[in-house]
């Protein structure tokens, strides 16, 4: 068992909870053998923002969440945090979190997290894009008193 | 004397059922689709999962749509689903400042970093209705520039003005804010309260009341520092690891006012400020969030009652929530026959004591 940083493993659940479901469904169809320790689980977080863009916390409002965790049959345990009730989701993100910290580690980081960050970040640039096309240029008149 | 009653069990049902027919409406028309409605009622989606006070665009779409468009309604299925979800956990508090942003705009500077962008708007419409959606066209696409630099941060615009202390600072703290939906709202609130209730509060109330101080109902000089759309990660402390990690991104939009002055014998006048974050693209409430967040600062900044509607805390808090409201005011259209009916005996008691007493008199 490869032992992942927390900044790699927070990485890759980033990657995870954030792609569509159905791409991650499409990437990593079948569950690996495991042993399901939490249920996927549907509930709230309450998503908190800062008074004034930076200062106190304070409660903006609930998003929906589904959390699962899992065991491999070689006994790396795996947890999902994702967005959104979809229960499938959340099982295989956790299965790949648990698949991470094994040898199967970079063959998935290249057919399962790879393509989804790429796709993320291609919607994300594309959005941009569009932003950017809508951004003014202003130019100033001839004003009467500069003759 | 009590009579209890029973009945109109088959009405209710016969009506239900009629409901559900009026719902589809003509069959000969295609029926909506929840994706149809979450993707081209975007908007109607975006109010109800603020004032439902839950983000979740594929819910929202089906409150809509079981609620024949009435968006209360879709709201108050949206609560009461909510209630059902088992609190997971608290979010660390979004990073704004660090916005994908769709668009932003300031009213004060013109030349500010990063420039105005002015995204997906109705701004600038002509407002007149455009025949073309009639007719089922082929998709639009936006144009797209390359963006000059992907910025990773996009700073507030008031940070500048702090940079000058012409501006009051936030502090910022990590304390765990009071949650309305846990424990009954108890006046006074504080900022942090105030915020939550006003961003679930009903669009149009919050809108009349910040209106209403534009025209003079407790003054707060507003102008839009800024106004940002945009989505942004949400980041929840998982307790079986130990680390924050993202679960997922929601749209927002953030409006901060710059508004006069607040100076003392040892302080310069400086700008003061007021907030409005609301779920979703929407702006108008947002906007109107942050007006009337500052008038409800009178008192922390030293300025006068002058009994205005959006001064008054009680007034503004009690009142801004559109399925506490509507519960109130739609119950009074249940029968109620045994109270009338004690209402009925009184009257016709006081009208028979005064038919005597003018009697006696003659």
């Amino acid at each position: 068992m490869t032992d992942a940083s927390p900044l790699a493993r927070k990485s890759w659940m980033a990657t995870l909870a954030k792609a569509p479901p159905a791409r991650l469904a499409a990437l990593f169809p079948d569950l690996p053998p495991h042993h399901v320790l939490r249920q996927p689980e549907i509930g709230a977080v309450m998503v908190r923002g800062r008074v004034g863009g930076t200062g106190a916390a304070f409660n903006l409002g609930e998003m929906t969440v589904t959390r699962a965790s899992i065991r491999l049959a070689t006994g790396e345990v795996g947890h999902a945090w994702v967005q959104g009730r979809d229960r499938a989701h959340a099982l295989r993100a956790a299965a790949v979190d648990a698949l991470m910290q094994t040898g199967a580690a970079a063959d998935l980081a290249m057919r399962v997290l790879k393509p989804l960050a790429a796709e993320a970040e291609a919607a994300r640039a594309a959005r941009a894009a569009k932003a950017a096309a809508t951004k003014v240029d202003f130019f100033t008149m001839v004003r009467g008193e500069d003759k | 004397m009590y009579v209890a009653v029973k009945g109109g069990e088959r009405a209710i049902d016969n009506a239900h059922q009629w409901l559900a027919e009026e719902r589809r409406g003509d069959p000969a028309v295609p029926e909506l689709t929840i994706p149809q409605i979450r993707e081209q009622m975007a908007l109607a989606v975006n109010r109800v999962m603020a004032e439902g006070s839950l983000y979740d665009p594929d819910l929202a779409a089906l409150a809509i749509k079981q609620a024949r468009g009435d968006l209360i309604e879709a709201v108050f299925l949206i609560r009461a689903y909510r209630t059902t979800l088992p609190r997971l956990a608290g979010s660390r508090p979004v990073d704004t400042g660090a916005m994908a942003v769709d668009r932003r705009i300031s009213a004060t500077f013109k030349d500010l970093p990063g420039g105005q962008v002015l995204g997906p708007t109705f701004d600038y419409t002509h407002r007149l209705l455009d025949f073309a959606l009639m007719a089922e066209g082929e998709a639009p696409v936006a144009r797209e520039l390359p963006p000059e630099a992907p910025a990773a941060r996009v700073p507030h615009v008031t940070s500048f003005l702090n940079r000058d202390g012409l501006i009051e600072t936030a502090t910022p703290s990590d304390a765990t804010p009071p949650d309305l939906t846990r424990e009954p709202m108890e006046l006074p609130a504080d900022r942090a309260l105030r915020l939550q209730a006003l961003t679930r509060g009903d669009e149009g109330f919050v809108l009349s009341l910040a209106y209403s101080t534009q025209r003079g109902y407790g003054r707060t000089h507003a102008f839009v520092g800024e106004l940002r759309i945009g989505t942004v990660a949400v980041e929840v402390e998982i307790p079986e690891l130990g680390f924050a990690v993202e679960i997922g991104e929601i749209e927002l939009t953030e409006c901060e006012t710059v508004n006069q002055f607040k100076g003392s014998r040892t302080e310069p006048p400086q700008f003061t400020r007021g907030y409005g974050l609301v779920m979703g693209q929407s702006e108008r409430k947002a906007i109107a969030m942050s007006l009337v967040d500052r008038s409800l600062r009178w008192q922390e900044l030293g300025e006068d009652f002058t009994g205005a509607p959006a001064q008054d805390e009680e007034f503004v808090l009690m009142h801004c929530d559109n399925i506490q409201a509507t519960g109130f005011l739609e119950h009074i259209k249940l029968p109620h026959y045994v109270d009338f009916q004690a209402e009925l005996e009184l009257v016709r008691r006081l009208r028979a004591e005064a038919a005597a007493m003018r009697e006696a008199a003659e």
